[in-house]
């Protein structure tokens, strides 16, 4: 053996020892602080959910876990953006129980067998807190917007979380069409205005977070976003206001038991229940069952509507916001194309 | 030789002042705006305790394995002989120009449950993607070349000269290595793990997705201080944020105390 | 000083030392295999998972993915945002590292540890600072946030340590004998520069431009923020891929990836070629 071959031997045995000594640690350490898959059996939940209603649920779970049913209930959590979740747990993430912020991501659950067909057949229809569509501006509202048309006049800045990869911004954009529709709009004059409102977007942040991010370095004049994402922001200190336009979308954020852990369907059972959407409300999510609310908590807007007067997450889906054919894609096409630098 | 100098110096630094200083600088500002009590608060909540270990832990078991690799593969590369090393040595450099949300995409693709060999590894009871292995994967995947890159190009530079003649004059193989080789690609290997302990560290694309962000559990600390921003709390993301820096510095401390103590000979263009 | 003795740091490279590693002795099989393994795990099974979602939609479904209007913009957007960062660090990669090996100042320890930073912050942290202080409300008076300068800065900031670091432990471990020598024979500090010290420092800089070429062409979680993500304007490759992958839309996502892989690679082998190649044709 030459000297040379000899040479890389000798690396290649520490270089084996330290892959095998690394590899037995990995292992011992895996082995030690596991998975999600929680073994706990029944006394364990796991909530995947998406990001904001964190907060929420750090009242909640404690609240839950001092009531008959709740006693000794462990809990894991996991947040993150909806739709991240929802694929997470379609591709092995275990889970019990799951809360996301619109249908389509439960749905994608129920395809892959892991949520029963029936999950919403219950008295909510399967929504756990609902909220609407709103219009945040700066403290003081200096440019004065009151409602959706003022967001197209010329020099308005308006941020929107980027609807390709923020399924939540969904709701914000049909929020404006679908007022459109209401105040009397016909569908080109309401693809019109979508048009002229994608014209004053001044950014396209990946998630609601990073555009109330960005709102707040001082970039644009409204940020279209939930109402109880606004409330949490204001909770927290943020100086914004936030307008809640007369027609404006109702959103539903649904909740679902994966699997068949009975303790959290008794969990789930709890959040849909006065005591858990009491605490829901305080938050500032609108409840989903009625004598909750303190009076005047949540306006209500003359013209509310939901996705189903606008025909549904799949067929809203497929017309607005298909990759090549959608009308939303079509626009940012369009004003990309004909303004691009 | 003196006003070139200065000017080179004043460029360089200029540089960095707007590039690296007042971004660190404003980390520091930001974390510590409120005082310090907020800070040492966040830093010692249980879920950012945890998440610190997890990182730590990560980063023990991916960065010798990628040191070990990137050692070979770099002797592979300059010292060996055979076809196809642009091919190879490209490789390395993949997982690199992937964004990281498509390396954690990809390897739930292999090793997720809907994957190509998920049914198999789930079968034996293994799992990968959702936990720690998976997460000790992706790291390591997205801090794959560094050791390779940093180490290469001094071994080229090096040469063979002196290990040729070092083998002529008798010395075995280890001994070669150990006060030729090594001492010469020590700054090399030094630079490597400092870059792939950083990276290690501070990887959030990849390891988001093949987490599952269970906190207390899955939660990495820059998964942390993304959970800390989306919750608004804004000095708590901060706070671990510096935490990570300081890891980062201190991993190029130590790293550079332990060279020190590698016994070779004294190099006159002394260490940075 | 170095260990190779007077031999010129600049000679034609032999690399061969005798019968190596391409031997198939037990030894250096057990080597080669253990890095097969490692390399197949990390790299080539996911790699080929991705190249098989891309085509899962047959030749055509990939190519109409790849000529969208949006992806096109995406990619164009990004290849040539990355080209113009690795030339800036190329250049002023190499002179930090230059400045930080050669020359002596107080603070400089300091300045060195401080330049792996950008590298170990989780990407949001930076995305946050750099829209800060270069965004609407900068207290540097300095704003281009929502341009495409700002993608230009944020890669720039995420790209720092590749090529300093790339060139610090060839710089520490040259031979100056040869800068002496050609200094006396007469030779200016541009010449000096030009015909011994860069083509020793090309291998590595090409090192460092080739992580740098790569992290740009990935990145995502700094530009999130500070670019705006406005479609045909400021949304690179990597948030497209995103959006895909929101959708959905997995094929699409992983077909722009591959482009964008493609392209770094023929980049990487591109400048992997020049440098072998500088290598053999020096002085």
């Amino acid at each position: 053996m030459s000297s040379m071959q000899k040479v890389v031997m000798s690396i290649r045995t520490p270089a084996v020892v330290l892959t095998l000594l690394a590899a037995t640690l990995g292992l011992a350490a895996c082995g030690s602080s596991s998975s999600g898959s929680s073994s706990g059996g029944d006394s364990h939940v796991t909530l995947v959910a998406y990001s904001t209603p964190q907060g929420a649920y750090e009242k909640l779970i404690p609240a839950f876990q001092a009531t008959p049913e709740g006693k000794g209930v462990s809990f894991s959590q996991s947040y993150g953006p909806s739709g991240e979740q929802s694929r997470a747990v379609a591709n092995g993430l275990h889970a019990d129980a799951v809360n996301f912020s619109l249908e389509p991501d439960v749905t994608r659950l129920v395809k892959a067998g892991l949520v029963s067909s029936s999950w919403n057949q219950n008295a909510t229809h399967g929504f756990v807190t609902e909220s609407v569509a709103v219009i945040i501006v700066r403290k003081g509202n200096p440019k004065h917007i009151t409602s959706w048309s003022d967001l197209v006049k010329p020099g308005v800045g308006v941020l929107t979380p980027n609807p390709f990869t923020s399924g939540s911004a969904r709701w914000n954009i049909m929020a404006a069409y679908g007022a459109q529709i209401k105040e009397g709009k016909s569908p080109a004059e309401a693809q019109a205005y979508l048009r002229a409102l994608f014209k004053n977007v001044v950014s396209q942040d990946s998630s609601a977070r990073n555009a109330l991010q960005t709102f707040l370095a001082g970039r644009g004049d409204a940020l279209i976003d939930y109402e109880s994402e606004a409330i949490a922001d204001q909770k927290k200190g943020a100086a914004i206001e936030y307008v809640i336009p007369p027609h404006t979308i109702l959103i539903q954020n649904p909740v679902a038991v994966v699997g068949s852990n009975a303790s959290a369907s008794k969990f789930v059972n709890y959040l849909i229940s006065p005591a858990g959407q009491k605490i829901w409300a305080e938050k500032g999510y609108r409840p989903v069952i009625p004598g909750v609310a303190a009076p005047g908590q949540f306006p209500t807007p003359t013209g509310l509507f939901t996705i189903a007067d606008l025909g549904g997450w799949t067929a809203v889906d497929k017309q607005f916001f298909e990759p090549e054919t959608g009308i939303v894609t079509k626009i940012e096409q369009s004003l990309g194309v004909s303004t691009s630098k | 030789m003196s006003f070139s100098r200065l000017g080179l110096r004043t460029v360089a630094l200029g540089y960095l002042a707007l590039l690296l200083l007042a971004p660190v600088a404003m980390i520091f500002y930001r974390t510590f705006e409120h005082g310090i009590a907020p800070v040492w608060d966040a830093v010692t909540a249980p879920n950012a305790v945890h998440a610190f270990w997890l990182s730590i832990e990560i980063v023990v078991i991916a960065v010798p394995l990628n040191t070990a690799f990137g050692v070979g593969m770099a002797l592979l590369l300059e010292r060996g002989s055979f076809k196809g090393k642009a091919l190879l040595s490209t490789l390395v450099d993949l997982p690199f120009a992937i964004s990281p949300v498509v390396v954690g995409l990809a390897l739930v693709l292999v090793y997720g449950k809907t994957g190509w060999f998920g049914d198999w590894l789930i079968g034996h009871g293994i799992q990968v993607i959702f936990s720690v292995p998976g997460m000790v994967l992706a790291t390591a995947v997205v801090s794959l070349p560094f050791v390779v890159r940093e180490t290469a190009p001094v071994l080229r530079e090096l040469g063979t000269d002196a290990e040729q003649a070092a083998a002529t004059l008798g010395a075995g193989a280890w001994l070669t290595f150990r006060r030729i080789t090594l001492p010469a690609i020590r700054w090399g290997i030094v630079y490597g793990v400092v870059l792939t302990t950083a990276r290690a560290l501070g990887e959030f694309g990849a390891v988001s997705v093949v987490s599952g962000r269970i906190e207390g559990q899955t939660q990495t600390l820059p998964l942390y201080v993304q959970g800390q921003f989306e919750n608004f709390n804004i000095t708590g993301a901060y706070a671990s944020a510096v935490v990570l820096a300081l890891l980062a510095l201190a991993t190029l401390v130590a790293m550079n105390l332990l060279t020190r103590r590698t016994p070779a000979r004294e190099s006159a263009l002394t260490t940075p | 000083m170095s260990t190779t003795p007077t031999a010129p740091a600049v000679a034609p490279r032999r690399l061969k030392a005798p019968a190596v590693l391409g031997g198939g002795r037990a030894a250096g099989a057990l080597g080669k295999g253990m890095i097969g393994v490692y390399l197949s795990v990390l790299v080539l099974l996911p790699v080929a998972a991705l190249l098989a979602k891309a085509g899962s939609g047959g030749l055509d479904a990939f190519w109409r993915e790849v000529t969208g209007p949006q992806a096109q913009a995406a990619i164009k957007l990004t290849l040539a945002m990355s080209a113009i960062v690795v030339a800036i660090n190329a250049v002023f990669g190499t002179l930090i590292a230059w400045v930080l090996v050669r020359d002596e100042f107080p603070g400089k320890r300091t300045v060195n540890a401080l330049i792996d930073l950008p590298f170990a912050l989780p990407t949001i942290v930076a995305g946050v600072v750099l829209l800060a202080l270069y965004g609407t409300n900068s207290p540097l008076g300095i704003d281009v946030a929502f341009t495409r300068a700002s993608i230009a800065l944020a890669l720039l900031f995420v790209t720092l340590p590749f090529v300093v670091r790339s060139v610090q432990p060839v710089l520490i471990e040259m031979d100056r004998s040869m800068e002496e020598a050609a200094a006396s024979l007469g030779a200016g500090p541009v010449t000096v520069l030009r015909r011994i010290v860069l083509p020793t420092l090309t291998p590595a800089i090409v090192s460092g431009v080739a992580l740098s070429f790569a992290r740009a062409v990935g990145e995502f979680g700094s530009l999130v923020l500070i670019t705006g993500n406005l479609p045909f304007k400021t949304e690179v490759g990597s948030v497209y891929v995103f959006s895909q992958i929101q959708d959905e839309n997995l094929p699409a996502a992983a077909a722009v990836s591959v482009v964008l892989l493609a392209a770094a690679l023929i980049v990487l082998g591109a400048l992997t070629f020049i440098s072998r190649w500088r290598s053999k044709h020096v002085l």
